[in-house]
């Protein structure tokens, strides 16, 4: 009888360190606690060229994250790439004149949607779509713009 | 000339037999499984036998293999000026690939081979026989148990096989090498997703107890009753359980994380 008491505590130990390490997992090395996608409105940007920017990347103001990218197609009418952002549902106060524009973190990192707020009243909400963007800068062409400059000089 | 096609054909016929009779024996166990909520007792025994003593090993190769990761992950990091990004590195390789697929191995070397000697000598020594004798249906009072106790125990050794490789990772980066611990953890939390990564890693790990503990026992139930074929069905297990989780990873890899 003691024999089954001590392994039933041992066990006990074990599925909670179990569940334990998964609370770890989901709280300190996923996102689960930063961002949830369901809470949030969801707003669309058009653009001439995304660069590397992918579903997942972040949408800062001011360097503060306030969504992610949650799809990124194709449009065949405007022949531009639209990108749907989903917002954090606190973050309401993006007024329609808003710029969206498309950077990349350090020299090689991973790139982002930064949102710079206008001075309009109206405010975005879900389904609108952000008119005033900037794509982002493709090395190659910076480039190559450069070099036609020194040249033609 | 036709003598070796007989036996080719022998082989082919006995390999189809046996597995046949694996699936038989799957049937039968799974439903030998209902009377176990009866009897949560025998299931907690198993889990102990399966799961409390392979913590051990789990938990020190697991934090060895975090540690490995956060070295070579660093060396290599390092040289594009992205050593931020070796928390994103450990903790996906161990989520992803390293945490069910290591941990099922040692799973089969620890436990499956133990459970094919333990139900190979209980054959062969008659004790089964002897159940059947006394109308208990062994595979009921002996073989259910011990598979709930594997498809259990697997997932949350696999679990904290990655979260103690994490901690190694940490250690190493953060601890001897000099990451930043905020870069650390905050770029891996930027890239890794709670239901892209760490349910299917969970998912993996399900599969896998549940091959590697129905192999085992197969093999354990299916042994030539001496002790030459108890050892010849152990090693067996180590082998099958392995390739089966080594081939299985690659699958649930393509369907998970490449859209076709």
């Amino acid at each position: 009888m003691e024999t089954t008491r001590k392994i039933e505590i041992l066990v006990g130990i074990f599925i909670a360190a179990g569940f334990a390490a998964l609370f770890m997992l989901a709280m300190q090395v996923s996102n689960l606690s930063s961002f949830q996608n369901t809470a949030g409105y969801q707003v669309t940007a058009q653009f001439d060229n995304i660069g590397g920017l992918k579903v997942r990347s972040p949408v800062t103001v001011s360097g503060v994250r306030v969504g992610r990218v949650t799809a990124i197609r194709y449009d065949p009418e405007s022949f531009r790439a639209e990108v749907t952002m989903t917002l954090d549902a606190k973050h309401d106060y993006l007024p329609m004149d808003t710029i969206a524009s498309i950077y990349t973190s350090g020299l090689l990192g991973e790139q982002y949607v930064a949102l710079e707020p206008g001075a309009e009243m109206e405010v975005l909400k879900d389904g609108d779509r952000v008119e005033f963007t900037q794509s982002a800068l493709v090395l190659e062409e910076m480039v190559s713009r450069l070099l036609n400059r020194l040249t033609t000089n | 000339m036709l003598d070796s096609l007989a036996r080719l054909g022998r082989w082919g016929l006995g390999m189809f037999e046996r597995l046949g009779r694996g699936h038989l024996f799957l049937l039968s166990m799974l439903g030998g499984l209902h009377v176990l909520v009866m009897r949560p007792r025998l299931v907690i025994r198993e889990v102990y036998a399966v799961g409390v003593l392979s913590l051990l090993i789990i938990v020190v190769s697991g934090g060895f293999v975090g540690m490995v990761l956060g070295l070579q992950g660093y060396n290599t990091l390092v040289g594009f000026g992205a050593e931020q990004s070796l928390g994103t590195v450990v903790s996906l390789s161990l989520l992803r690939e390293l945490g069910p697929v290591v941990t099922a191995l040692l799973f089969a070397g620890r436990a499956g081979s133990a459970l094919t000697a333990e139900i190979g000598l209980m054959k062969s020594t008659e004790q089964l026989s002897g159940m059947e004798m006394m109308a208990v249906d062994p595979m009921r009072r002996v073989v259910a148990p011990r598979f709930l106790a594997g498809f259990f125990s697997m997932p949350l050794l696999a679990i904290i096989f990655s979260a103690v490789g994490v901690m190694g990772g940490y250690f190493v980066g953060v601890g001897l090498l000099g990451v930043d611990a905020g870069a650390f953890w905050s770029q891996m939390q930027d890239s890794v997703d709670f239901n892209e990564d760490v349910m299917n890693g969970v998912i993996k790990s399900l599969v896998f107890g549940f091959v590697v503990t129905w192999i085992a026992l197969f093999e354990g139930y299916d042994a030539t009753p001496t002790s030459e074929g108890v050892s010849r069905a152990t090693t067996r297990t180590v082998v099958h359980s392995s390739l089966a989780v080594l081939g299985l990873d690659f699958i649930l890899t393509g369907l998970m994380f490449n859209k076709f």
